[in-house]
C-alpha cells in the first residue's frame, strides 16, 4: 500500500539527510525510491533527472513532485513535498531564531570570517565541472553574463528569458532551413 | 507590505531558478542583497554557509532564514511556500507532458542556450561575493580569507566533501580571529 503517509515519510527521511542540496542527494534517492520501495524503475529514473533539471527549482523538489504525483497524483504530490520541506524549514527556523541572538558572539563571529572566503571557493568549484563540454561561445556568454549581473546590475531573470528566446530561435531558424534544403 | 514584498521576490526566484543549487544564487542575491537590502554581502554568505551544514537546497533554506529575518515566523513561511509553488506547479504539468516534452526540439534547443546563461549566474554570485560594491559586511577582509580561498579552491578540486571543508574553515576562523 503506497500511503500518503508512508511517501510523506520517505522524503522527510530523504530531506533530513540531503546535505548541500543538489547533486548531493541523489544517491539518496535512488537507494530509497528505487531500490528501497521500487516505485520507480531506474530508467525513468534518469529520465526524471533530465527533467527535474530542466525545469526551475531544486533538484529535490522536482523529483519529490515527480514521484509524488506518479504514486497517488496530487494528494501524493503534496506528500511528498512536505516531507522535503518541512525538516529543512524548521531546521532553518530555529538557526534563524537562535542566530540572531549569537551572531554577535565573538567566536561565532570569528568562526563566519573564516568560513565566507571558503564559501565563494565553493561557489567557483562547479563553474568548471559545468563548463565542460561547453563550446567556446558558450564560455564567451558565460562571462558575459556574469560581467553583466555583477558588474552592470542587470536583471538575472532578463538573462535567463535571453537565453530561452534565443535558444528557442536558433532551433526554429536550424529547423526551417531543413524544411527548405 | 512585507508579507507581499516577500512573496512576489520568491515567487520569482522559485519561478526563474533554473540550474537549481548555486544557479539560483545570484537570482537570490539580487533580490535579497541588491534590490531590497535585506541582508548584506557578506550576511548572504553566512546563509550559503549554513545552507551548506543543513538539510535541504539553498533557495529553501535562504527563503526559511530571509523570511524569519525580516518578518518573523509568518514571514519564513510565506518565503518558502513562495519559492516552493512555481516549480511545484511547472513539474506537475511537465509530468503529465514528460515524455513529449522530453523529446520537443524547442525545450531541448532553449535549455541548450541557457546552460552558458546559468554558468554565467554562478560565476556573478562569486564574483559580487569577492568584489563586492560596497564595504559593509565583506567576505575578504584580510590576507588570511585569500589563504582559506586559495586552500578551499584546491581542496575542493580534489574533491574534499564541502561540509568538511565548511566545518574547517569555521575552525580556521576562530583560530584566527577568535
Amino acid at each position: 500500500m503506497r500511503g500518503l503517509f508512508d511517501i510523506f515519510i520517505t522524503f522527510f527521511r530523504i530531506g533530513i539527510f540531503t546535505f548541500g542540496g543538489g547533486y548531493a542527494m541523489i544517491p539518496l534517492i535512488e537507494r530509497e525510491v528505487i531500490d528501497k520501495k521500487r516505485w520507480i524503475e531506474h530508467q525513468e529514473f534518469l529520465e526524471l533527472l533530465t527533467l527535474a533539471q530542466s525545469a526551475p527549482g531544486p533538484i529535490s523538489l522536482n523529483t519529490s513532485v515527480f514521484v509524488g504525483y506518479k504514486l497517488r497524483g496530487y494528494a501524493g504530490a503534496a506528500a511528498a513535498i512536505s516531507g522535503v520541506v518541512i525538516p529543512s524549514f524548521s531546521i532553518i527556523l530555529l538557526i534563524a531564531i537562535f542566530f540572531f541572538d549569537i551572531r554577535h558572539n565573538p567566536t561565532v563571529d570569528a568562526a563566519f570570517k573564516g568560513m565566507r572566503p571558503v564559501v565563494v571557493a565553493l561557489i567557483i568549484a562547479p563553474i568548471v565541472s559545468l563548463s565542460r563540454g561547453i563550446k567556446p561561445w558558450g564560455i564567451v556568454v558565460a562571462a558575459a553574463v556574469a560581467v553583466a549581473v555583477w558588474h552592470f546590475g542587470v536583471s538575472p531573470i532578463l538573462l535567463i528569458a535571453c537565453g530561452a528566446a534565443a535558444g528557442l530561435s536558433w532551433t526554429l531558424w536550424k529547423n526551417r532551413k531543413k524544411l527548405k534544403g | 507590505m512585507i508579507y507581499l514584498q516577500l512573496l512576489y521576490s520568491y515567487l520569482k526566484i522559485g519561478f526563474f531558478g533554473f540550474g537549481g543549487g548555486y544557479a539560483m544564487l545570484s537570482l537570490i542575491q539580487n533580490e535579497v542583497v541588491v534590490q531590497h537590502g535585506w541582508l548584506t554581502n557578506g550576511q548572504f554568505a553566512d546563509i550559503v554557509a549554513i545552507s551548506q551544514m543543513t538539510p535541504g537546497p539553498i533557495a529553501i533554506n535562504s527563503a526559511t532564514y530571509v523570511g524569519y529575518s525580516v518578518a518573523g515566523f509568518w514571514g519564513s513561511v510565506i518565503a518558502t511556500v513562495a519559492v516552493c509553488l512555481p516549480p511545484m506547479t511547472l513539474m506537475l504539468l511537465a509530468t503529465r507532458f514528460y515524455l513529449r516534452l522530453r523529446k520537443n526540439p524547442y525545450v531541448a534547443g532553449a535549455m541548450t542556450a541557457m546552460k552558458p546563461v546559468v554558468i554565467g549566474m554562478i560565476g556573478a554570485a562569486a564574483l559580487l561575493l569577492l568584489f563586492p560594491h560596497s564595504d559593509e559586511g565583506k567576505s575578504f577582509i584580510d590576507t588570511w580569507s585569500w589563504l582559506l580561498f586559495a586552500a578551499a579552491l584546491i581542496a575542493s578540486h580534489l574533491k574534499v566533501n564541502p561540509i568538511l571543508l565548511i566545518i574547517l574553515s569555521a575552525v580556521a576562523g576562530i583560530v584566527i580571529y577568535g
